[in-house]
């Protein structure tokens, strides 16, 4: 890796005390995000990829502010966000924005498009309404909405046409990083690649770092620089993404990939479904998580938890079998027996 | 099911009023209270003099110059009749108003602080345990008697369940991604609470002031009859139902004007409230049709 | 082959305050015993609304409705609404997108099974208690006797799906239509899913319509496949015909807006210019011509019926030589050749 991290993770859990499971019982711990370290260059994309409850929404939440981490610490443009007062918060947030991944739902039903973009210049004090409404209209050609569209309100908008709306709310204050958890998931197929491509030309345009949580691996193979595979909360393999793709050495990661529906005549042959499922985050396996459904796991892999350990120069595999390229055949084999 | 993505240019007002047309229960409703209201504003006009008695005609039929009869004081029921609508629609109204300005700000504060919501939350515990009607004769005892008093007797035991019901809908509305987007962006304090929040809370606490309205207007109703609170001369329905109790063998008609004329206003308040929270969220406006 | 559902002419308008929108045009297709058909579109193309028209669930008083839908003999538009109920879970199985939301939370889902086959085919209590628990072994449920007594929210979202499954097909219908059932799902066990709705297509040898906007879950699931775009069937034809020679400007851009194939990290993606169309004003002629890049003026003429590609191939693109012609480099369409 080279040049300085724009941010940098070290360390980060959140846990959530959940109720106990009955009357009296002990108050449960559901570990969402469980001790992720990772740096993100500037510039770069990062794709944050795993199943539902993985932790990398959380994650997502925690690097935009919205929520504290439990532990660990944050560097931010050489400061960590946590330790600032509530206005220097406020003026840090200029440097950090968040697309949504429900296009309709993150924008307030009761105000315009035009109010929504507005919003965020007046908090950050733009200018006069005319500046602020110029800005708008300006934001508005640069994500390709037409003008006409700023004075409907959300549900009067497709949801292409609010997620271009929310967009534009993020690179309002013109950010450096901008933060989107899973912004195509829901749309359709045909309105996801405007929007791909809209993230990726605004991206290039203004230089933006980029943090992108989805689970649709082909979609982060299109945009992410290096991709960062979360698996109960824990980080289990980080890299370049071309290597990621091409060569997954996690056993979890292999597992994902595979399972990714692909329209591709071998997809009809392939049945190479994953055992198992997801165990509850409440009371994940011993060790490495991913043991109970691995078709490498030792009785090692109950007793320790495998660390995150460098292998192949930039890449990172938290597993304790990940290394030698026997290994890789045999997990192949296993997977579609 | 979404059998489109259409994007329709519309109006925000349009579709309320057109929908009020549409809407033969909601103009039934707001036609009877309007004309209550009229009533009761121009009541000199409308009617007589409700405080004259007339001894000499207690307990009589219909008559030219008291279409509804005369009480056992001979006292024009059609004037109390429209007289006693001042007292009922007052106090429903600043009740309504009042139950709605402070449970709002008591309710959005215990939904945003973890604390002060979990204070406010045993304080609505403890008042909820006591019967509304008991807790409002006991403030209008301790207070001096009049209007003024009834009326706060009767919010302050609305209130809990106001603050409840904001607290819990705060407690969704603030966890909506819109939300989580706006203290993104940077909104934060009044503003965020203002633009975003309250917003989101005003479907439910029109439904819930128009139910405390109309329970104020029974409490009053109840107040009144038990004697407590308004004096006695003052004409008021529930006070006009006292009075016909003792004559019910006699006149039961003079138990009949003031109950349903009660009946029909709590009836119509509380209809109004349910279909104007559906016609007034915006996501729903359209697709509404009852 | 026999034909175990054929639906001919199918036509459906709803009618509100604000006019009629024809979300059905003309729709044809047959079913034939032991296939999987899949219907492929956007939100709001007529796929659902298919589904719900032979399932007879279209509200009665908006919704006007012509053609036939024969399941054998029987046209299912002619039946009331008894007879519809008996045509229902008994000849006709459904699943759905939300297994959560289509469960019943307070009883357990053996119960559920067992109401099922107890209504339809007046079962006593103890036979459908065994039916429910073959069921369940049947849509390979481990432990499958315990599980009887679970409640929904005790099981994950993979087996809730395949609990749906098991009362879909407790009565041994002939056609079973699954509505985008693996979109809720993570992509490990969205993959479980689809294998066993095709081991069960094939050992109890029904038919299956697969609802999905994912081409990838066509591709690995599918025998035949019916492209939709607002109301009509746009292509249809088996699988590997339609992939290896898609011939209507729609399947065309849906396969090109697709990120990962042929496409390099950030590039441009080919996308559908605009959003789905209004279906109250739609135009005489071919309803994708506006966002079609292939689009001549011909295509706004009324346009003639769908025209024979190949065998059993039918498109209702005029340009359908210009567009094959044009993606016939594609890394897809090469990947089916």
């Amino acid at each position: 890796m080279t040049g300085k991290p724009f941010l940098s993770l070290r360390g980060i859990s959140k846990t959530y005390a959940m109720g106990p499971a009955r009357l009296g019982g002990p108050v449960r711990n559901l570990h969402a995000v469980d001790d992720v370290t990772l740096d993100v260059l500037p510039g770069e994309t990062l794709g944050l990829v795993g199943e539902s409850g993985c932790g990398k929404s959380s994650l997502a939440r925690m690097i935009m502010q919205l929520e504290p981490p439990t532990s660990g610490t944050m560097v931010l443009k050489g400061r960590d966000p946590a330790e600032l007062g509530n206005a220097a918060l406020k003026e840090a947030r200029r440097d950090f924005q968040m697309v949504f991944q429900d296009p309709y739902a993150s924008l307030n039903p009761r105000m315009r498009a035009r109010a929504i973009i507005a919003e965020v210049l007046r908090n950050y004090r733009f200018g006069t309404p005319d500046q602020i409404n110029a800005r708008v209209e300006e934001l508005a050609r640069q994500v390709g909405l037409s003008a006409h569209l700023l004075d409907r309100f959300p549900h009067e908008l497709s949801g292409g046409q609010c997620q271009r709306v929310g967009i534009a709310r993020a690179i309002a204050l013109k950010p450096r990083l901008i933060v989107a958890d899973e912004p195509v998931s829901a749309l359709d197929v045909s309105i996801q690649a405007q929007i791909l491509n809209l993230i990726v030309e605004l991206q290039s345009e203004m230089g933006l770092t980029l943090v992108f949580v989805s689970h649709d691996m082909s979609v982060v193979a299109h945009v992410a620089d290096r991709v960062a595979v979360m698996y109960l909360g824990r980080l289990v393999e980080i890299g370049p993404s071309s290597d990621i793709f091409s060569r997954p050495l996690h056993p979890y990661s292999r597992t994902l990939l595979a399972a990714v529906p692909r329209p591709v005549p071998e997809a009809r042959q392939r049945h190479a479904s994953a055992r198992g499922e997801l165990p509850s985050p409440l009371n994940p396996p011993s060790g490495c998580h991913f043991r109970t459904r691995c078709p490498l796991a030792t009785e090692r892999c109950s007793a320790e938890r495998p660390q995150l350990r460098s292998i192949e120069g930039a890449r990172q595999v938290a597993c304790h079998h990940a290394d030698a390229d026997a290994v890789g055949v045999h997990v192949t084999e296993n997977l579609h027996a | 099911m979404a059998i489109i993505e259409s994007a329709v240019p519309s109006h925000p007002v349009g579709p309320l009023l057109r929908h009020m047309g549409r809407n033969r229960a909601i103009t039934l409703c707001c036609l009877f209270l309007i004309v209550l209201v009229l009533l009761a504003i121009f009541a000199p006009v409308v009617a007589g003099d409700p405080l004259k008695i007339d001894p000499a005609h207690r307990l009589s039929s219909p008559e030219a110059g008291a279409i509804w009869g005369r009480d056992h004081l001979g006292r024009d029921v059609f004037a109390r009749a429209v007289y006693g609508t001042r007292v009922s629609l007052l106090v429903g109204f600043s009740v309504a108003i009042l139950t709605t300005v402070f449970g709002v700000a008591i309710g959005v504060y215990a939904g945003l602080s973890r604390i002060g919501g979990a204070i406010v939350m045993r304080l609505t515990d403890a008042m909820m345990a006591i019967p509304a009607i008991l807790l409002a004769i006991a403030f209008a005892s301790i207070l001096n008697a009049g209007l003024l008093t009834v009326i706060i007797a009767i919010a302050i035991p609305e209130i809990p369940r106001m603050v409840r019901l904001v607290r819990s809908v705060v407690l969704g509305v603030r966890s909506q991604p819109h939300v989580t987007a706006a203290i993104s962006i940077g909104t934060s304090g009044l503003a965020l609470i203002w633009r975003h929040i309250l917003p989101g809370t005003m479907g439910p606490v029109l439904v819930q002031a128009t139910y405390a309205c109309a329970s104020a207007i029974i409490a009053s109703a109840v107040l009144s009859f038990l004697g407590v609170g308004i004096s006695p001369e003052v004409p008021s329905w529930g006070g006009m139902m006292a009075d016909a109790r003792s004559t019910f063998r006699v006149q039961p008609v003079l138990m009949l004007y003031p109950g349903v004329l009660l009946s029909l206003l709590v009836l119509a308040v509380n209809i109004l409230g349910d279909r104007l929270s559906d016609t007034l969220d915006p996501r729903k406006s359209r697709r509404t049709s009852l | 082959m026999t034909d175990t559902l054929s639906v001919e002419h199918l036509n459906l308008t709803f009618e509100n305050e604000n006019g009629a929108v024809l979300a059905l045009d003309e729709i044809s297709f047959s079913l034939a015993r032991g296939e999987i058909l899949s219907l492929v579109g956007e939100s709001g193309c007529g796929k659902s609304v298919t589904a719900m028209a032979i399932m007879g669930l279209l509200p009665p008083g908006s919704a006007k409705i012509s053609g036939s839908i024969r399941l054998g003999p029987t046209n299912l538009l002619d039946l009331n609404e008894a007879e519809l109920r008996n045509v229902r879970g008994n000849r006709i199985g459904m699943v759905f997108q939300d297994p959560m939301t289509s469960l019943d939370p307070v009883h357990t889902v053996g119960m559920q099974i067992a109401e099922v086959v107890q209504r339809h085919r007046g079962a006593d209590a103890k036979a459908a208690r065994s039916r429910a628990l073959e069921m369940l072994d049947l849509v390979r449920i481990p432990d499958a006797r315990n599980r009887l007594q679970a409640y929904p929210h005790e099981l994950s979202g993979g087996m809730r799906q395949r609990v749906m499954i098991a009362m879909a097909l407790a009565c041994n219908p002939e056609v079973l239509i699954a509505d985008e059932p693996t979109t809720a799902l993570d992509v490990t066990v969205q993959a479980q899913i689809l294998e066993l709705i095709g081991e069960l297509k094939s050992e109890l040898s029904m038919s299956v319509i697969l609802i999905t906007h994912d081409l990838g879950v066509v591709a690995s699931t599918a025998d035949r496949m019916m492209v939709m775009y607002a109301g009509r069937i746009v292509e249809e034809g088996p699988v590997e015909r339609v992939f290896s020679r898609p011939s209507h400007g729609y399947t065309a851009g849906l396969l090109q807006s697709l990120p990962g194939y042929g496409s390099t990290l950030r590039s441009h993606l080919t996308e559908i210019a605009g959003s789905v169309p209004r279906l109250d004003h739609r135009n005489p002629g071919c309803t994708f011509a506006p966002r079609c890049r292939f689009a001549t003026g011909h295509c706004n003429a009324p346009l003639p019926d769908a025209h024979e590609i190949g065998a059993n191939h039918r498109s209702l693109c005029i340009r359908d030589t210009a567009v094959f012609e044009a993606i016939s480099n594609h890394e897809i369409v090469r990947a089916w050749a």
